[in-house]
């Protein structure tokens, strides 16, 4: 049977399962609107290392191998890790595996990577090539500052679009069996630029990439906005999610009850100075293994459609005047009785 | 493009301008002036003060400035002229406060990659461009002042 439904979306018969997840992160986001939810908080962003990549580095091996102790299994029987970061050569990620014992492929979708990294994940299982993989991604504050903006000490002022890295890592273990959330389609987002190219609003550039998968994810299922509990999208901040909304409703879908985005509900824009919100591979990922998971967990949440997404810019592109291009990936979990 | 696409993509360009919030001018305005006015009370202060003791009145810019110099690298250095700067703007930019801030910070930030490629290469990325546009106008103001002088 062809796997493939509608234009760009797989159906995973044999439903791949999320087992275990872990979220790490920094003390900001500790002390956020979601920090009940995490697993670890660090107590300082360099969490006893020499450099905050190491820092970074670091959160990513322990989200991966906690999880896998969590799944009661061992690094051997992990089949692929599945992991991207922002940092240049994705230096997070390989250097987190380089002390695992499990074959590694890098990925990069920038904060789309989580929704990227588990739909290919869950494909993966699906087409029968692994019994265990892991998807993980990783972002932090300060490491990204330094690569893509100022100095920390620097006295500048950001502005009101202007979004916060999330320090933080998560990982989720795929298996095939057991009652846990399970992936049920994959919907793969083609890149859309409609023209935005300030570094400093990247909800805006990246909302119709999201507009476009959502709609292309309704389209391809026959679902509409009313199937899922939850539809969550990862970065876009408080003005990105705003033009998404509007823009689905161009599209004939009004998501508004039932739609939240990662990056206004971590932190708490008004007493924590994060403007838009947070941004990152790291937010979708710890607000999805945090806070969505645990709440599939308890069956507050049955239906969620997890959809991050990515500004594909570079500090070089932004300086040559190139807009800005963005992404997203839909990833449908759901939790409850097995319909087979 | 479909032709939906199309016009999604022109009610995109009409809906991201509107739900851009404009910066509050008036405020960010009053927030530099008071704050931008403070530095330069205290710069005033240390003028003052070393006019009493007796510094020539010829060198008295080279004093106060160092001593603003020092101020605006502590502040960096101590993590606290970044904060400051969030609420002033230009207020702490365009004081003599500022360029100190903007040479620390780097300095300070690429540490972790040597002295040599880290601190030395990197300090001067932000306050370079001042350096090379001041630099560069100012020998035309003088050209233009020489010029002038001979006519």
């Amino acid at each position: 049977m062809n796997k493939k439904i509608g234009k760009h979306t797989v159906r995973l018969e044999s439903k791949p399962r999320i087992i275990a997840v872990t979220s790490v992160v920094g003390p900001k986001e500790g002390e956020g609107n979601l920090k009940d939810y995490f697993d670890i908080i660090l107590r300082d962003d360099l969490n006893g290392k020499e450099s905050f990549e190491k820092a970074e580095s670091d959160m990513m091996y322990t989200a991966v191998l906690q999880s896998i102790k969590k799944a009661k299994l061992t690094e051997e029987q992990i089949d692929f890790l599945l992991a991207g970061d922002l940092l240049n050569q994705l230096t997070s990620s390989s250097f987190a595996a380089r002390g695992m014992n499990i074959p590694f492929l890098g990925l990069y979708g920038a904060c789309s990577t989580m929704t990227e990294s588990l739909g290919v994940a869950a494909m993966i299982m699906d087409g029968g090539f692994a019994n265990y993989v892991v998807a993980a991604t990783s972002s932090h504050f300060a490491a990204a500052e330094r690569q893509f903006r100022y100095p920390l000490e620097f006295g500048s002022q950001r502005p009101a679009t202007a979004q916060w890295t999330v320090t933080g890592a998560g990982a989720m273990v795929l298996g095939k069996e057991g009652n846990y959330p399970y992936v049920t389609n994959v919907t793969i987002g083609k890149v859309k630029d409609y023209g935005i190219n300030d570094p400093n609003n990247m909800g805006a550039a990246m909302a119709p990439a999201a507009v476009s998968t959502i709609y292309q994810h309704f389209n391809d299922t026959k679902r509409n906005p009313k199937y899922y509990d939850l539809i969550v999208t990862g970065d876009l901040g408080k003005y990105g999610k705003e033009i998404t909304e509007k823009l689905l409703k161009e599209y004939g879908y009004d998501i508004r009850d039932n739609y939240i985005d990662c990056g206004e509900e971590i932190f708490d824009s008004k007493t924590q100075g994060t403007n838009a919100g947070g941004s990152g591979c790291g937010c979708s990922a710890v607000v999805y293994s945090g806070y969505i998971y645990k709440n599939m967990l308890s069956g507050k949440f049955k239906k969620v459609l997890l959809v991050s997404t990515g500004a594909l810019l570079s500090t070089t592109s932004s300086l040559q005047g190139e807009s800005i291009p963005g992404i997203a990936h839909a990833v449908s979990i759901e939790y409850g009785k097995m319909e087979d | 493009m479909s032709v939906k696409e199309k016009k999604v993509k022109e009610k995109f360009k009409k809906i991201s301008s509107q739900t851009q919030p404009k910066p509050n001018l008036l405020k960010n305005c009053i927030n530099a002036f008071i704050i931008g006015g403070l530095i330069c009370d205290v710069g005033q202060f240390f003028n003052n003060f070393f006019l009493n003791i007796g510094i020539p009145k010829e060198d008295l810019g080279t004093y106060v400035s160092i001593v603003m110099v020092f101020i605006g690298a502590l502040l960096t250095g101590v993590g606290v002229y970044d904060k400051i700067a969030t609420h002033a703007g230009a207020g702490t930019v365009v004081p003599i406060t500022g360029f100190a801030n903007s040479i620390v910070s780097p300095a300070m930030e690429f540490k972790k990659e040597g002295y040599v490629f880290g601190v030395a290469a990197k300090m001067f990325i932000i306050a370079g461009p001042v350096l090379v546009y001041g630099i560069s106008s100012s020998v035309v103001v003088g050209i233009v002042y020489f010029v002038l002088l001979k006519i």
